[in-house]
Order: C-alpha cells, then structure tokens, then sequence
C-alpha cells in the first residue's frame, strides 16, 4: 500500500503498516472471508502488564485493524496515549463522529475487511448512531469503540454521559458494555468476529474509562463466547437440488441479486451459474458491480428507478432465483402485486429474511458463495437430462431492452445535464475506479449511468438512504484503497451535510475527487414535488444555484481541496481530466447543473411494478394503454400510500 | 381470540438481555401477552417465558428474529397440551364479616390460598392457567377487587426431557 504525497506544509500521514501483519496471511486478516468461523485471526503474544488502553490497542493490532477513524475526547483519552505508539494501527482523525462511522463503511465496502470508527462517551458516542443505523441497513461490518464514563459514575447523569449501549441496540448487530480490563481482547475480538461473520453487521463496543485506566494482562487470541451464534453458511442439500429442478424447469428465471453476493466474494460464481444457465440477471442498487453491466445477460437494475427491462424481467417471471437480496418494498414495489407468477428460491445468510415479505417456495439459508458453489453442480447435473429453451424469454426481454433503454433528454433551458456529466465521470474514470454516491436523483443517476464491471467499486446507502454518505464513505475507501481512483458523486443537498471532511482528507494525504451534482435543490424531493404535489415547491430551493452560498469551489479551497466547476457540456470533459490529473490534493467540481432533471424510469410509491413509467406517463408493461396512466392518477395512487405511512424520499 | 404461542427463550444472563428481547418485539410490531424471566439450573443461562399473540406476523418470523439476537441461545416453542403452565395471582378482595365465608368457600373451590387477613379484606393467592385464573377472578368481582397483581406465565415441557440439557454444548 502507498500513501499520496502529502501537501507542502501539511504533517504528513502515519505510514500505511504493510499488508499482511507478522503471522497473518495477507486478506485472511481482519475477518476478511475464507476466515475459518470460530477462530480468533492474529499472532499469538503475552500474557503481558499493561493498561486497558493498551490492551485494547494491542488487541486492534493483534487482529490486523491496520486503520481507525474516529475523535478523542475525555472518556475514551486513555486509549489515545498507547495509540500515539502504534506502528500498525493509523488513526485518521476526523471533523465529525458521523464521518467517522461512514469512513468505516466506506473503508470496509471497499476492501470485504472491518472498518473501525471510535469516539468519546455522550455526544460522541450519538454522532455514531446515523452511521451506524446505516451499516446495520446494509450489513456492513463496522466495530464501533467508544469511551463511557467511569464505572462509579454510570448511571449518574454525569458529564458526557448517554446510554450508547441502550441507545444503539435496535442499529446494530450486537453491542456490549465493557467495565472490567480484563475482558477488553475478548470483547474486541468477539466484537470483529460477529461483525464479520454471518450477515455482517456493526457491533459497538463501549468501554467505561476507568476499565481503560486499569492494570491488566493482555494475551492473545482470546477465547470467543458466544454460545448463542451460530450462524448457517453451508446450504441444505435438499433444497439445492430443489432450486436446480426448478431452474430447469423454468421458462421465465430471473436471478435477483442483492449486495450478499458482494459481501460472500461471489460474484466469479454467479457469473458461472449465469452463463450455464443463461438466466438474464438483475442487480440490486447494493448489488452494482456484483455482476458486469456489459455482460449481455445483464437486464439491469431492479426497483424504483430500475430500467424497464429489468423490473419488467421480475415482474413477469415464473421463477426469481433471489440470491442475498431481501424483497425490499423498493425493490418490490406493492408487495402483493409483485412478480405475481413467478415461484420463489431466496439463498440467504439470515434466515429471518426468508419468507419475511414474499413466501419462499424454496428457502437456502447458507453464505451465497457456498450456495451458489452447491447450486451449479446441482444444475449441472440437472441439465444432463433437460436444457430449458429460454429463447421466447430473451424475446421479450432484448425488446424491453432496446424499446426502453435508459435514458435521459437535455433540459429545455438549456443548462447542463446531471445524467450527462454522471455518464462522462464514469467514462473518463472507468471501471476500476471506486464510486461512492449521497442519497437522491445523483445517486439514482450515478447507479444508473456509470458502468459497473467490478464487485467493490459501488458505494452507497442503500436501505437506510443517508444524505452526507459520500464524501466520508469516499474517504473510508481511499483509505483503505489507496491505489485506486475514488470518486464522490454528491449532490448540493448531501455535500452540504458531511463535507467538513474535505478538511480531513486534505490534511491526511486521501486525494478522493468529488462531484458535486449541484441542481440548487433537493433533487428528489423536488421531483416528487413536481409530481405529486402539484409543482408547489415547498422548502427545497437551497439558494446554492440563486445565491451561490456556499460557493463550492471557494468552500473547496478553504478546506485545501482544490475546486473547479464546469457549467456547460465544453466544460464537462476538461474539468473530469483535470481532476484525474491531480492525485496529491482532494478536489472538488461544482457541476452546476439544471433543476428540472428527473429520474427516470419510476414506480411511484405504493404503486405497484406493473406501473413502471419508462418517462413520465409511459408505462410499458401495461400492453394496450400506452399513454394511459396521467400523472394525476399516479398522484392519486401516491398520495393514499403516503396517507398509509409508506415512505418517501 | 387471537392465536397466541408460548416460547421458552434461553438466554445469556448478561446485562441489558431483557432490554434487547422487549426492544425487539415492540419495534418489530409483536404482541408480548406475558413475559418471566428468571435463572435455570445451569448458571449464567436465564429462562424466559414468553407469551406472544401473533395476528399479523407468522410465528416463524418471530421465533427467527429472537435467534439473531446473540445473547439468544435456544428457542422452544411450548404446546399447551404438552406442557404445564402456570400464572401466579395475588388478589386482595373485599371481605368484611357478612362475606368472609362466602369468599373463603370460592377460595377454596379454585385450592387457591388466604395469605393475609384483615378486617375488611382477604389477600389471596392462587396459581394456575390463565383460564383458571380468570374464571377466580370472575367469581371474587362481585365482592370488590381491592388490588390485584400477576406474575407472567412460566411453562415447562412435560415428560423427563429437558430444553437445557442440550443447550451447554
């Protein structure tokens, strides 16, 4: 691993430890996967005389955590003293908790391995909760480490004081309160263990500061107990073979594929069992990248704001293969009008997901590179005696795919296109690069109009839909990706939440490059404004197209970035190059785009997928009544499931 | 009547484990009817007792929900017809000397017991099913229920096997 260079007159970073600690093998450290399940990864050292606080450090270098993001403040100081020493741990100090949590994310959806975050007790410890509600939404292993007060003060209101264990249950996978020294290696390496293993998840580990303070023997590894976790990874045979004959049974299959297929390394299976199948596939907006968007049995992305083809695929199937994905009601749309022929195989680490929204005809529960592993063999064996002829279904499918193709016009004003300029980064960038996106229209876009051949090159926030997501989950991954091109694709709303950890990526060498998607507004919100709320645009004009506060090149600047702004199509291409040309600087580009610029395709909320509009008042799977559904029926339809609680963006 | 299970949840006896199954049902949407809690005969293991009413989700759902809780370690579910269950009852009931006898004659119909006494009040004490209970209820109303209080159910599987047995693997 590098580091960039840093800037002149800036304290350079700590020196990236080599991959691969003494007696770790290199991408088995960390609870990356192929880990064995009970076994506690790290050199074996000790017993020694230390401090808690020292304990805990040599128990995050022990288990190979090469880089920590977080803040110190007074419960967690102890732990900041024997950290100053570490050779093996850098701690990338940040400007807020919450960008703390997302860099860890963003580091541990970038590399498959744990991404740790740490912040002080009370305020510290809450700015870690929208973080961590966000891995626990889409299972990404964090360790969370956060100071508490003093064991004697617990419970008294006292200064900097929050329930974090109570206050954090419902968002993560587990969490634990540690008050004695003694148990600081274990909770630590409990805390990695289940965060990494089965569906992966966030834990926090909160640790009271006199237990930092204490006397103490570290030894390692320690022993796990964890009588009540046993997660299932390898697949029932039974059902393998149940899910090979109906493949080969069916005429209509689809293979939905979720972000557990990124997170158990499967993507080489999948690619396998797809072209012995020859099922045309979806992705899931977790899923980009799991399988190549210019494999021609890729239909696309499903959902929401999936392309035609692909929402169209499941909703006429009759049989979806779901692999780690979790029938979400954006994926879904109105759950008891979706995929309503199809039968259901769903391959999933949680067996709570199974049957939890849609009833499974065939349950897997194992971790989906075993299954998929078991799943090809079982078909293989299938296919000896019957191939389906899926000829009629590729039909159908290849004239969704050039009849509706996505797309998008120019808008009439004649400003910029944010599809274009989205289009043109992951052109110029490529498919090696890395992508993190906020939450709304330029997340849409960018998971629609960049090209995503390589599994870990998609970041976003998927189920909880985190607005400030990019900028620090950018920075996690180029932390822990230091040779690959990061890009954060943001829009004004979003950068304007998280981006004072420009200041902290141009002070610790972590070059990413960030695209503000600048429409003036906020984008989604105003879309469905535009739709459903008669075009009466209440609270969403952020003044940053009108005022031009904050001026974005100029806020660059002040943070040490540097900043560029393209306002027409001449600009678009120049200003991407010039950003790719600087790797010692993070930089920032005001892509001043149009306001009136939708997503599209759309299934409204609380509609059903068959509604799927290709554009506004287009609904192709709807045969017979092409113009039929006015937006002022959608609206109806909208408006009776926001009266029923469904969400909206 | 809603359909209502009963489950035997064996837990780790660490901090916060009752927080985390409650927290769970109410943000989930399940129905607790009843809840105990208390230790098992192998130290460190915690027993609940957990009465669910589940009209708008399957059981399945619940019962796999509970599992990812980590300190969760088992999970049996208890047939009526297959196992014991028991509810404890304290009721103080209005009882001056023109009643008393007739109180006490319904006390002991239902091998309930007097646990205090008082000039104008009996405590009872009475366990058994939920049915039993109110139907005891029912017949000591008209005399005037001063105060009542009633634990949760626990339940035991009949016959010599054991849920805890296997569960220290």
């Amino acid at each position: 691993m590098t580091t960039a260079t840093p800037r002149p007159g800036t304290p350079g970073p700590k020196p990236a430890p080599p991959p691969g600690r003494a007696g770790v093998p290199a991408g088995r450290q960390n609870g990356a996967p192929g880990q064995r399940p009970d076994v506690v990864p790290g050199p074996r050292s000790g017993p020694e005389q230390v401090t808690g606080a020292q304990s805990l450090v040599r128990s995050l270098e022990s288990i190979g955590c090469d880089t920590v993001f977080g803040i110190p403040g007074g419960a967690i100081l102890p732990a900041y003293d024997p950290l100053l020493d570490s050779t093996s741990v850098r701690h990338v100090l940040v400007r807020h908790e919450q960008g703390a949590g997302h860099a860890a994310t963003g580091y541990a959806q970038a590399t498959g391995k744990v991404g740790v975050c740490m912040a002080t007790s009370g305020p510290g410890a809450t700015n870690l909760i929208t973080p961590l509600a966000d891995a626990h939404m889409d299972s990404v292993p964090v360790v969370a480490i956060t100071g508490q007060v003093a064991r004697p003060l617990i419970g008294t209101d006292a200064f900097q004081e929050a329930d974090i264990t109570g206050i954090t249950m419902p968002v993560t996978k587990h969490n634990m309160l540690v008050t004695d020294a003694a148990e600081i290696p274990r909770a630590i390496a409990e805390a990695f263990h289940l965060a990494a293993t089965g569906r992966p998840g966030p834990v926090l580990v909160d640790i009271s500061k006199d237990a930092l303070q204490a006397r103490t023997t570290f030894s390692w590894p320690p022993e796990l107990k964890l009588p009540g976790y046993r997660p299932t990874t390898r697949p029932h045979g039974k059902q393998i073979r149940e899910a090979a004959r109906l493949i080969a049974a069916a005429r209509k299959p689809v293979l939905y594929v979720g972000g557990g297929v990124l997170k158990a390394e499967a993507s080489a299976e999948l690619r396998e069992l797809a072209e012995l199948t020859n099922i045309p596939v979806v992705t899931t907006l977790m899923a980009r990248g799991a399988f190549p968007d210019s494999h021609p049995q890729h239909v696309g992305m499903p959902g929401m704001h999936g392309t035609v083809s692909a929402v169209g695929a499941m909703q006429k199937s009759d049989l979806l293969v779901a692999l780690g994905a979790r029938f979400d009601d954006r994926v879904t749309g109105q759950l008891a009008s979706f995929a309503p022929d199809a039968k259901i195989v769903h391959a999933d680490i949680d067996p709570a997901e199974i049957s939890k929204n849609r009833r499974a005809d065939v349950p897997i529960v194992g971790d989906c590179k075993e299954i998929l592993t078991e799943l090809i063999e079982a078909v293989r064996a299938e296919r000896e005696n019957h191939v389906a002829d899926l000829s009629a279904w590729w039909g159908q499918l290849d004239h969704w795919r050039t009849t509706f193709p996505l797309g998008y016009d120019w808008p009439d004003d004649g400003s910029l296109s944010p599809q274009y300029v989205i289009e043109r980064i992951g052109a110029i960038a490529g498919p090696e690069a890395l992508y993190a996106a906020g939450v709304g229209q330029h997340q849409m876009w960018a998971a629609q109009f960049v090209k995503y051949e390589n599994p870990r090159t998609w970041l976003n926030s998927g189920g909880l839909g985190t607005m400030g997501y990019a900028v620090p989950a950018a920075m996690g991954a180029k932390t822990g990706a230091p040779d690959k091109v990061v890009w954060a694709i943001d829009g004004d709303g979003c950068f304007q939440m998280t981006n004072q950890e420009l200041a902290t990526c141009a002070i610790e060498g972590i070059p990413i490059k960030v695209a503000v998607i600048n429409n003036g507004n906020l984008g989604m919100v105003r879309q469905w404004q535009t739709l459903f709320y008669s075009e009466r645009y209440s609270n969403t004009d952020l003044g940053t197209h009108k005022h031009r506060i904050p001026d974005f090149t100029l806020l660059a600047e002040a943070m040490g970035c540097v900043g560029l702004r393209a306002e027409s199509k001449d600009d678009v291409d120049r200003v991407i190059r010039q950003a790719m040309e600087i790797n010692d600087q993070p930089v920032v580009i005001d892509f001043t785009v149009g306001a009136d610029a939708q997503v599209w395709p759309m299934v409204a909320a609380g509609t059903g997928n068959d509604e799927v509009m290709a554009a506004r008042n287009i609904r192709p799977l709807f045969e017979g009544d092409e113009l039929s559904a006015g937006v002022d029926e959608v609206s109806e339809v909208t408006e009776r499931a926001l009266e029923d609680g469904a969400s909206d963006d | 009547m809603t359909e209502t299970h009963t489950l035997s949840v064996l837990v780790e006896d660490k901090p916060g484990v009752l927080a985390r199954v409650s927290g769970l049902f109410s943000r989930r949407g399940f129905n607790i009817i009843s809840l105990a809690v208390g230790q098992t005969e192998t130290p460190g293991i915690s027993r609940m007792t957990i009465v669910v009413s589940v009209e708008d989700f399957p059981l399945e759902q619940v019962t796999k929900q509970l599992n990812k809780l980590i300190n969760v370690i088992k999970i049996v579910e208890l047939e009526p017809t297959a196992s014991v269950q028991r509810e404890l009852l304290l009721v103080k009931v209005r009882a001056d000397a023109s009643v008393r006898s007739q109180v006490l004659e319904t006390v002991q119909l239902f091998r309930a017991k007097v646990v205090d006494v008082a000039p104008e009040a009996l405590t009872v004490e009475a366990t058994g099913t939920m049915d039993k209970l109110n139907a005891l209820l029912r017949m000591l109303e008209p005399y005037g229920i001063r105060e009542m209080v009633q634990s949760g159910m626990v339940a035991v599987g009949r016959g010599p096997r054991s849920i805890t047995a296997t569960s220290a693997r």
